[in-house]
């Protein structure tokens, strides 16, 4: 499954690292961070829940980042 | 600019007026000290927080701890105004960084502004705005003069020109009627429309439109991860050499050359170092090109679906162009007449009425040629004679249209004709009247399209198409293409393409260029499918990689320039991006570039590259 969020980030950079985060988090398959448009895409594993998906995925990113926010 | 950026400029004017004010006061010692930790807790304070709780996070390379790093350390060394100006400048970068990233994104969702903001449905109390997303397949919705067309659907009533100007780059208006299909994102200029919707909302034109473009720059480039990998590497091999360069060089004097260590002016090389391992100049720059260049080709009406694709297009070196819809419009015209009686229009005239009724192809071209509604009334009995053609009365005289067989059987001798297209032949009155030679009309610009091709250096255009060689060889001799198959059914196509693809070099690229009909696994299987015309088309959207929305073919030539103009602006970025970098480390480590020079270039090489890569945007003239 993949789903798309909106976030807040302020430089590219970090957008990167926000990818790196959210990729290495448990249950997301594959995750690609557009800064452009302000958007992640996270395809989820088989059987995981978004919901509490996106919770770490928000956890990881705001470690590399603090100054950053996922919408969902 | 937003509330945050605005906050930022006034600490940035308030730190630049007291570090100037201080560093003309003749200051000494601790008061010194404390008046310029004003102006640095001003502008750094808010790094100076994000940097301690990256330490608490172990995020040891982030460019705010670096940053941090690098400005305590010059204040120890006592160079306070080098310490705040440090600050400053970063800042300074950073805020015209996030000005030109907003900037370019309103600028950029400006150009690309299909989105509707209500529809008028009409409902059994009268006309109600809707939001697009309200509205059911099959409501009625109106659109009046000055209004955009908020989903796809057929003309009911009324008749109008639309402007297509924001979905194709194409400026003259088209004209719609009853039953005729209207796309939505198109402006109606000036008729009343009402519409039957076919689709709903999210899947009509323009909200498929709208998400390609958005998601293009999700499919990154190869230069793009090239970019954040090195990165990745960047920020802390440059930090290690800070630390080997404050470590190394003291002690060497000290247990080598048995000399004074020269800490401080080590560690000071070393933290100039760290000013310049922030890599934002590259990492901002190079997804801004391709955004730029995505979003200007997509004013052009050409859509490319990815970053990826943009760096392939720009590398084409072989193109392989269907013939019908792609080169040729795919409609029959009568392309010459003959009268035998030289008398061309009544030969028409004869030929349109007997085909009044008919609904081939040919006919309709013949009764496009007469230009006229038929009259019925003149129109006696038509019978249609299977394989060969029609006989009708017209004005009561009796009318033969058909091939050479039906000639020859009524006893006639028709006139030859060479040309490799189809011949109507035409017998009025039971003489022998002339002919018609139809075929599939090309494509104004096709020739000019096929030069520009060249122009701008493809090796090798090959055309393919189905209809027989010898019609094949005649268009593409008008074209000046050289190599052309002809007599191919969809599959051979797929495998005359594979056999090009295997034969050539690796490192160009071929694109296939379609109508996007029936050609979807060719358009899959080239490095990259271009469709063309294939505004409305779902199928042909979803195969290719690269959409010509209206179906003229210079744009095949200009899809190639603007990724190479897109592709020449990311090399450049990262070249001057990198090189500068790199001078200035080399200088910073031989001690000719103190922070002062450092922090300029780190800001500047970004500023420079930010407003590089917008030139992408500018694709009007490529």
């Amino acid at each position: 499954m993949k789903k798309t969020y909106k976030i807040e980030v302020d430089c590219a950079n970090c957008a990167n690292k926000m990818e790196e985060a959210a990729k290495k988090t448990a249950g997301v398959k594959d995750a690609v961070v557009n800064f452009m448009a302000l958007k992640m895409s996270v395809e989820f594993e088989e059987g995981a829940l978004p919901e509490t998906v996106m919770k770490e995925v928000l956890k990881n990113c705001k470690v590399v980042e603090d100054d950053c926010e996922i919408y969902f | 600019m937003n509330k945050k950026q605005k906050k930022v400029l006034v600490r940035i004017i308030v730190a630049a007026v007291l570090m100037t004010l201080l560093s003309i006061l003749p200051l000494k010692g601790v008061l010194r000290f404390l008046l310029f930790m004003i102006p640095y807790l001003v502008i750094g304070h808010d790094i100076l927080k994000k940097a301690l709780k990256g330490i608490c996070k172990k995020q040891v390379f982030d460019e705010n701890f670096l940053m941090a790093i690098a400005t305590v350390g010059a204040i120890i060394l006592g160079e306070y105004v080098e310490g705040v100006a440090v600050m400053l400048f970063y800042q300074i970068g950073e805020l015209f960084q996030s000005y030109a990233i907003s900037r370019s994104r309103k600028s950029i969702s400006s150009l690309m502004d299909l989105r509707p903001d209500y529809a008028n449905v009409e409902t059994p109390e009268g006309i109600e705005k809707k939001d697009p997303d309200e509205v059911n397949t099959g409501d009625i919705i109106v659109v009046m003069p000055g209004e955009k067309v908020p989903i796809d659907g057929i003309v009911i009533e009324g008749e109008a020109g639309l402007n297509t100007a924001a979905l194709t780059g194409e400026s003259a208006p088209k004209d719609v009627t009853v039953g005729d299909e209207v796309l939505s994102g198109c402006i109606n200029m000036n008729g009343l429309l009402k519409i039957r919707t076919t689709k709903m909302f999210e899947e009509s034109t323009v909200s498929r439109i709208l998400e390609l473009v958005e998601n293009a720059t999700s499919r990154k480039s190869r230069s793009e991860n090239f970019i954040s990998k090195f990165a990745k590497y960047y920020t802390p091999a440059v930090c290690i050499c800070a630390v080997l360069l404050a470590v190394l060089p003291p002690l060497m004097n000290l247990m080598i050359l048995q000399r004074e260590a020269g800490f401080t002016m080590w560690i000071y090389r070393a933290l100039t170092f760290l000013v310049i391992s922030c890599p934002c100049a590259l990492v901002i720059s190079i997804p801004l090109t391709f955004f730029a260049g995505i979003g200007g080709a997509g004013r052009e009406g050409i859509l490319i679906k990815g970053s990826n694709y943009m760096e392939t297009l720009a590398k084409t070196g072989i193109v392989v162009l269907d013939k019908t819809g792609t080169m040729t419009k795919g409609s029959f015209e009568v392309v010459q007449t003959y009268s035998a009686a030289e008398n061309e229009e009544e030969l028409i005239f004869f030929a349109a009425m007997a085909e009044c009724y008919s609904k081939h192809p040919i006919a309709s071209s013949i009764k496009a040629a007469y230009g006229k509604p038929c009259d019925e009334k003149s129109i006696g009995t038509v019978r249609e004679i299977p394989g060969k053609g029609v006989s009708a009365l017209v004005n009561d005289i009796p009318v033969l249209v058909g091939n050479e067989k039906l000639m020859t059987e009524a006893g006639l001798l028709p006139a030859s004709c060479e040309l490799p297209a189809t011949v109507v032949h035409v017998a009025v009155g039971g003489v022998y009247a002339g002919y018609l030679v139809i075929a599939d009309q090309m494509k104004p610009g096709a020739a000019d399209a096929v030069k520009d091709l060249r122009r701008i250096g493809i090796k090798e255009c090959v055309m393919l198409t189905g209809d027989d060689s010898a019609v094949a060889k005649q268009v593409a001799n008008q074209l000046g293409i050289t190599k052309v198959f002809g007599g191919l059914l969809p599959e051979d196509k797929f495998g005359k393409v594979e056999e090009i693809l295997s034969s050539k070099s690796a490192g160009e690229k071929l694109a296939f260029v379609g109508d996007g009909i029936n050609d979807a696994p060719v358009l899959s299987l080239s490095d990259i499918g271009i469709a063309m015309g294939a505004l409305g088309s779902d199928a042909a959207i979803e195969a290719a990689d690269v959409v010509l929305m209206d179906d003229d073919p210079k744009k095949i030539a200009k899809s190639v320039r603007i990724a190479r103009k897109c592709m020449g602006i990311v090399y450049q970025n990262i070249y001057f991006a990198l090189g500068v970098k790199g001078i200035c480390l080399i200088l910073g480590a031989l001690g000719i570039a103190n922070m002062w020079l450092a922090i300029f270039a780190d800001v500047g090489v970004m500023v420079l590259a930010v407003l590089n890569a917008i030139r992408a945007l500018y694709v009007k003239n490529v």
